[in-house]
């Protein structure tokens, strides 16, 4: 028997139906589509360290970065499989994970702040130094891909990068999802919802929070391969900053700690941009600002909860009406 | 018998401050007993000091032949020690299941029998933990230190707030656990005439000593002893 969260609701299979539908529908957006599903995958790693272990972080580029070098390097030296790229790059990003994790966990909030802004900072300084491997500012060409499972070419239409980059992040979220739902997951919640009562009832914090950002950090790297794979291209602004302070934007808008959250503001927040920026470039950091503080004014928590909240309202009222008014005062 | 915990000698507190004065006690496996004694006698004290919570300046707690002073906090409580507060600590956004899912480790509690023990909190298993009256929290916070399968379980004054019948209820729970839970249970209570009633064995504390230790039948039937040693309402 699964337990009623265990199993998907309407919405949630309607959601996934989406990017099907889109595939067809705008044939010209695939290429974009693909970048879209790339940051969704980079906002959920990010989801699981924020949104379920109340980790802040301002450096999750590395790990993106890290992934993304590897499976460059791999496919730049001779090596394009592509499902082999993914795993290189999920080890890689997890080993730094794992070691940086142990800077993270005893920290407060603005300790972990600015250790993993200054592990990124580290990171791209070194990629910019060792430009010999990583070709530095001009970023590293050259990243021919192999067919995925020998037979899907990496067109131009971007068809097969579309559809590859949907499937792995929709295997990573059908994962994360069953992590979560665990009782490890499940623990993860009462860390963040007491963190000094978990002890007494058995559950070291420390180690459920060296876990997640280990977890978080393989998963920042499958989707920082995935977007060298699919560009065949790695710029040295994998690593940088503003990529470490745009996912923090988009799980923000989107709303952290319900996986989806990421996914929806990543898609929010590039086609914004995409729409916006090709009006003009300043009006976008604009319009982008304006959202922000509207959503943390209006919408404490994200798009999902306000969502959530709208259509809880819309059903209590509808029920009211349902029932009459003698009734509705009641219980 | 086998001895499960000794407590030697033990004088503990916060900062400098000393709440428990050179006390000692030891409990054997699937013993019961009452920790009795006025407001701020250190009885909580007592308990928090098993679960590593306050500094101790001397004396020696042994639990299953082990130190107990050697292990962090989240190990006291897989060496078998479960703790239910008086706070409750249930978790607001996390289901009664859920509660028990994300605590559970293997042995003969599980949420089946969990649940059997308290069939209450087994019609609000899908509801939140701010969900839930007073009562049935304090139910869950049993069920969920029940579910870590300990050898000790600690109840801090787990009546305190709840309305008549659900006093009745949980003490046939605890009696019930007493008698064939195969753990050993100490109960803090204002209440002495309830804790006395379900424990075999009591101890009175005052100003952080013990003052008074037997058997909790001859304490519940000596009114005098109980009024002196306890404000007995």
């Amino acid at each position: 028997m699964t337990p009623p969260r265990e199993r998907w609701s309407a919405i949630e299979i309607a959601f996934w139906i989406v990017p099907v539908v889109a595939y067809f529908a705008l044939p010209t957006f695939r290429t974009f589509g693909s970048q879209v599903f790339v940051a969704g995958l980079f906002a959920l790693s990010l989801d699981l360290i924020l949104g379920y272990a109340r980790i802040v972080s301002l450096g999750h580029a590395a790990f993106f970065g890290l992934g993304a070098y590897t499976a460059g390097l791999l496919a730049h030296h001779g090596f394009g499989e592509p499902l082999s790229g993914l795993a290189a790059g999920a080890v890689v990003a997890a080993l730094a994970g794992a070691a940086t994790s142990v800077l993270i966990v005893r920290g407060q909030d603005l300790t972990r702040l600015i250790v993993t802004l200054g592990v990124g900072l580290m990171l791209y300084e070194v990629a910019n130094r060792a430009a010999s491997i990583t070709g530095g500012v001009d970023g590293l060409s050259e990243v021919p891909m192999w067919p995925i499972f020998g037979v899907f070419r990496f067109g131009l239409d971007g068809s097969t990068a579309y559809v590859y980059s949907l499937v792995v992040l929709f295997a990573v979220f059908v994962l994360m999802r069953r992590v979560v739902r665990s009782p490890f997951g499940l623990s993860l919640r009462g860390v963040r919802e007491g963190e000094r009562r978990m002890p007494a009832i058995g559950v070291s914090v420390t180690r459920k929070l060296v876990i997640v950002y280990t977890l978080g950090a393989a998963i920042a790297g499958i989707a920082g391969a995935l977007l060298a794979q699919t560009t065949q291209f790695v710029g040295i602004d994998v690593l940088g900053f503003q990529r470490s302070a745009d996912i923090l934007i988009m799980l923000v808008v989107g709303g952290a700690g319900y996986l989806y959250g990421g996914i929806v503001g990543a898609a929010i927040f590039m086609i914004l941009q995409d729409r916006l920026a090709s009006l003009s470039a300043a009006y976008w950091q604009f319009w982008l600002g304006l959202l922000l503080v509207l959503l943390v004014l209006f919408a404490r928590g994200g798009l999902i909860p306000l969502a959530e909240g709208l259509s809880r309202r819309l059903r209590d009222r509808r029920a009211k009406r349902g029932r009459g008014p003698q009734e509705a005062g009641g219980g | 018998m086998v001895e499960l915990l000794a407590v030697e000698n033990v004088t503990a507190g916060y900062g400098e401050a000393r709440v428990l004065d050179d006390v000692s006690l030891a409990l054997a496996e699937g013993e019961s007993l009452a920790l009795l004694g006025r407001n701020g006698a250190g009885k909580t004290t007592l308990l928090v000091t098993l679960m590593g919570l306050t500094r101790v300046f001397a004396g020696r707690v042994r639990f299953r032949g082990g130190d107990l002073a050697r292990l962090a906090r989240h190990r006291r409580a897989q060496a078998g020690i479960g703790w239910v507060p008086q706070e409750r600590h249930v978790f607001p956004s996390l289901t009664v299941d859920e509660h028990l899912a994300a605590v559970a480790r293997p042995g003969p509690w599980d949420a089946v029998r969990a649940y059997e023990l308290f069939p209450r909190l087994e019609e609000r298993r899908r509801n939140l933990g701010n969900q839930l009256s007073g009562g049935e929290q304090q139910m869950l916070a049993i069920a969920r230190a029940l579910v870590t399968n300990p050898r000790l379980l600690l109840l801090d004054e787990p009546m305190e707030g709840l309305a008549p019948i659900l006093v009745q209820e949980l003490l046939a729970a605890i009696r019930g656990l007493v008698a064939h839970g195969g753990l050993a249970v100490i109960i803090v209570e204002q209440h002495a005439r309830l804790a006395l009633g379900v424990t075999r064995s009591a101890i009175v504390l005052e100003r952080g000593r013990v003052v008074h230790r037997g058997e909790s039948a001859a304490l519940a039937a000596d009114s005098a002893a109980l009024s002196r040693l306890v404000a007995v309402a």
